[in-house]
């Protein structure tokens, strides 16, 4: 029998599962684009029917790393731009878990590039949600990695001197294996992406797009959004390498022309996840570490009978 | 002394064989009944350059490197010249032969190739030669090595006129060679040892000098372990399947005997983007239910400070370990100092506690990173395993029944669902991970693992609430301070009553004593050993356990001599500094002899610096050591 009894358990989940009984009073400003994201995961972990006792959401520092308290199911809120290397130890160790990591464009973009290009390379079996809001919402609105060029801030007097990083593009050249863009304002598709997101066996990347009417009033609040899968304008084979990348580039060139453009860019379903790389190479068990900590049959070997001989 | 032990240095270049070759060759005097301590001495370079290794054999027990050396095998750098122009690489000079040459004590032996090396190049080395009786063999192994097809024999045929000059049976080399060559190269390497030996013995008179191996036997099997060894397996018999690092030296070493071994063992490793990642991966495996550690070296362990202050707040289980190289910086990254402590003490943010063990010996290196693992699971709290270069990479005969020890896989205080189920929630449902203790309890509230039915709990680096939201109320972050820093004396208290001390050596009721950590116990036991056949009175306390401190038995330790020699290798005295800190008396008794070379102490310097400036009270004469005199001194 299994000691984690809560994975698989298949229930019927309802989204109120996932809103905790001593709810905190959400700290977010009114008309928050974070209210979005966590109404979307909620949609979405319902649908999938994953109880919160087998979901492990795993957040940065930040206002999005609040999303934390206002989601029922293990947590773990970590440190500024760490969120992804814990997440995909805590996957290894326990690939049964459902794993969720999200942070803000700052945290995950910025302090924590460098574990997004490698998590993305790496194509852990995982979903990674970016709040982009384009902003340092909780220090009180410096300018973040994805600030348009020219952004002016309480950092940035003189207005951005730097390109706006491109989330997408990077996504997609690290080697995630889905990456889709969504934003708050769009509930419906938000929630589709995020159930997309969770299914898909490998490294997920969802950069969502979240409104900060706070310190970001500049900003064009991601609305009149276009569906590129819905639009006729938009014809792109999102499994495509190449014409995925030219299909983000386009995006990520009308972000800040006012052309909010949503939808799934690139859709790898035949790369194994490194988990199963990792397994093929015998880098890995095929039961679940964490489980045999719990299996008291489990016979556990030792250097003396292991490994001593190479040593007399 | 000379007929008492065999320092043996082979030197020659990074890149030329010399650590395997050494290694074997310790192997072959250890399987010959003798005692064995290796020394190595490697340059921050992959090919050329010098190196070299000594071994140290004796029938009795060594504990350190000794002082100098008394047989030079030295086979030159064959990456030295650039053989187009005839030119050095760099600032080379031809050191394996002239580096250190003061060091060969008088009578001694010296082989040295003279297919890659030309005595005449050194200055008075005819002279020196002849004032310090040593005995030259010049022979070109080079040639040799090349007539048989490859010249790196050039090691096996050094090994064998080895043999011949010292008077070593070299069925002990065949039988180590046959163990570890494989077939191909097996044969030639037969071949060259036997030609070279029975060449010195043919040409040369091998009894001129008096350096001969001593005899000895061990009472027990033994294994030729190193410090990097020891804490690898003290890890894997622990349990810890899990590991994530990033390549530094010397730390290294442990990460790479772990991911060789870990996944036939059905465990993990990780080789991740930075140290950042690395010790979050190991918390984030260990929040998931599994045992694992990280690891660096001073640079890379700078990274980790964040991680290391999560671990704490959110009472994430995880070990790290800590190899100490010359800092400040990148430093020397070769070479040993023990520069760190105070940066593994304090590092990280706010009021953050870890615990910290120091090894003294590679036996001590295996049980205290198991004892690491145990306290860090059983207290939810990180715990670092302090060593340095030397303890790494220094080869040492131990019993084998040392590692003959059961298993532990216990996850410490973790939860099973069923006791989940009868554990305290709060009204939301979530499980009171942070749960309220009394002052009588140790601070340790158990926890649950994700995917475990009922468990579920937010983990958090900020103050949180028994169940685990984020609160700033001040009554919950007195509470859940205070019960962190509970942990703290309960450790003390079950490492006090484990059974296993910080090492005491010497004489029970001796005048003087000598308190050292980490790597240099040994060097230092010798030398209280040395002081008190010379008429002394001395004792030593080598302290291994360096947060919680164990006050009591250093205070007692002080108090029972006139005068105490802290011992250590760094420049700014941190040991002693934290001695006092914690003891908060005595400073007027504690001097300290510190080493920051990047060579680790020998005895000698030691046995001087206790003489010079303790009973002759002088100024200190060496350029090797320093002395700092007790406040108000």
């Amino acid at each position: 029998m299994s000691a984690f009894s809560a994975i698989g358990e298949g229930k019927e989940i309802d989204r109120n599962d996932y809103t905790p009984g001593l709810e905190p009073q959400a700290t977010w400003c009114p008309g928050c684009g974070d209210f979005g994201v966590l109404k979307a995961l909620k949609g979405a972990a319902a649908e999938l029917g994953k109880s919160p006792d087998e979901m492990l959401l795993v957040t940065g520092i930040g206002c999005s790393g609040k999303l934390n308290s206002y989601f029922e199911s293990y947590g773990f809120h970590t440190i500024h731009g760490r969120s992804l290397p814990i997440a995909r130890a805590a996957k290894l160790a326990n690939p049964g878990v459902e794993v969720v990591a999200a942070g803000g464009d700052g945290d995950g973009y910025g302090i924590g590039g460098n574990h997004f290009m490698h998590s993305a390379r790496e194509n852990h079996d995982m979903t990674y949600i970016v709040f982009n809001n384009e902003i340092f919402g909780l220090t009180k609105g410096q300018t973040s990695p994805t600030s348009p060029m020219g952004h002016k801030s309480k950092t940035q007097p003189h207005g951005s001197a730097k390109q706006p990083l491109r989330p997408l593009s990077l996504s997609l050249t690290s080697g995630a294996s889905y990456i889709a863009r969504t934003a708050a304002v769009n509930p419906n598709q938000a929630k589709d992406i995020i159930v997309e997101a969770m299914e898909h066996d490998g490294f997920s990347h969802v950069d969502f797009l979240t409104q900060c009417p706070t310190w970001n009033k500049d900003a064009r609040q991601y609305v009149p959004y276009i569906d590129v899968q819905d639009s006729e304008d938009y014809d792109f084979d999102n499994t495509d390498r190449r014409e995925a990348a030219e299909m983000m580039h386009e995006t990520e060139d009308a972000l800040h022309e006012g052309k909010v453009l949503t939808g799934r860019y690139y859709v790898d379903s035949d790369r194994p996840s490194y988990q199963e790389e990792k397994q093929r190479i015998g880098e890995m068990p095929e039961e679940p570490l964490a489980e045999r900590y719990f299996d008291d049959s489990y016979e556990w070997e030792r250097s003396y009978d292991q490994f001593l001989d190479k040593h007399k | 002394m000379t007929n008492d032990e065999l320092i043996w240095r082979i030197a020659g270049g990074s890149g030329d064989g010399i650590a395997s070759t050494s290694q074997n060759f310790a192997k072959a005097l250890m399987r010959s009944g003798l005692n064995v301590f290796t020394h190595r001495h490697y340059p921050s370079r992959i090919r050329g350059g010098h190196t070299y290794t000594e071994i140290r054999a004796s029938a009795d027990p060594v504990k350190s490197r000794g002082d100098g050396y008394n047989f030079l095998l030295a086979l030159g750098d064959s990456f030295a010249r650039n053989p187009q122009q005839n030119a050095y690489y760099g600032n080379e000079e031809i050191k394996p032969l002239s580096e250190n040459l003061d060091e060969l004590r008088e009578g001694g032996v010296i082989i040295y190739d003279s297919g890659l090396l030309d005595a005449s190049e050194i200055e008075d080395f005819d002279e020196r030669v002849e004032e310090n009786n040593w005995h030259v063999y010049d022979l070109d192994l080079r040639t040799m090595a090349r007539e048989h097809g490859r010249e790196v024999m050039r090691n096996t045929a050094g090994v064998g006129a080895t043999c011949a000059l010292a008077d070593i049976d070299l069925e002990w080399i065949e039988e180590l060679m046959t163990d570890a060559m494989p077939e191909k190269i097996l044969e030639p390497n037969l071949e060259i040892l036997h030609e070279a030996y029975d060449m010195v013995e043919e040409e040369y008179d091998v009894d001129a000098h008096d350096v001969k191996i001593p005899e000895g036997e061990h009472d027990e099997e033994q294994v030729l372990m190193s410090g990097s060894d020891a804490i690898a397996y003290g890890a894997i018999d622990e349990g810890c399947r899990f590991i994530a690092g990033y390549p530094m030296t010397p730390w290294t070493e442990v990460f790479t005997i772990m991911t060789q071994n870990l996944p036939e063992l059905g465990g993990i490793s990780e080789q991740v983007e930075d140290e950042i990642a690395a010790a979050a991966l190991a918390l984030g495996a260990s929040h998931a239910g599994v045992k694992a550690m990280s690891g660096s070296s001073g640079g890379g362990f700078a990274l980790m400070s964040e991680p290391l202050g999560l671990a704490e707040m959110t009472e994430t289980p995880v070990v790290l370990v800590e190899a100490m190289r010359a800092g400040p910086s990148t430093g020397m990254p070769t070479k040993p100092e023990q520069g760190d402590l105070e940066h593994v003490l304090y590092t990280s943010q706010g009021d953050s506690h870890r615990i910290v063990f120091a090894p003294g010996t590679v036996t001590e290196a295996y049980t205290q990173t198991r004892k690491a693992f145990k306290i860090a699971y059983e207290y939810q709290i990180p715990s670092i395993v302090l060593y340095d270069q030397k303890l790494g990479g220094e080869l040492v005969n131990v019993p084998a029944s040392h590692f003959d020890e059961d298993p532990n896989p216990s996850l410490g205080s973790t939860l099973t669902e069923e006791e989940i189920a009868d554990a305290p929630h709060d009204e939301s449902g979530k499980f009171s991970r942070f749960r309220y203790d009394t002052p009588e309890d140790n601070g340790v509230a158990p926890r649950s693992i994700p995917g475990q039915k009922g468990g579920r709990f937010l983990a958090t680096g900020n103050e949180h609430m028994p169940e685990g939201h984020i609160s700033e109320s001040p009554e919950n972050r007195v509470f859940q301070m205070d019960k962190r820093m509970r942990k703290l004396e309960a450790i003390r208290e079950e490492l006090d009553g484990d059974g296993v001390n910080n090492t005491l050596h010497g004489e029970e009721d001796a005048q003087y004593g000598f308190l050292t950590f980490g790597s240099s116990q040994g060097t230092v036991e010798e030398a209280v050993d040395r002081l008190n056949d010379a008429g002394h009175s001395v004792k030593s306390l080598g302290v291994s356990e360096m947060a919680p401190y164990p006050v009591e038995q250093v205070k007692e330790f002080i108090e029972s001599v006139d005068e105490v020699l802290v011992v250590e290798m760094n420049a700014s005295a941190q040991f002693r500094g934290l001695t006092q800190k914690e003891i908060g008396q005595y400073g007027e008794k504690l001097s300290s002899l510190l080493k920051y070379n990047g060579n680790p102490f020998e005895p000698e310097d030691i046995v001087e610096g206790f003489e010079v400036n303790i009973v002759e009270n002088d100024d200190h004469p060496h350029t090797r050591t320093k002395f700092v005199p007790a406040a108000g001194d």
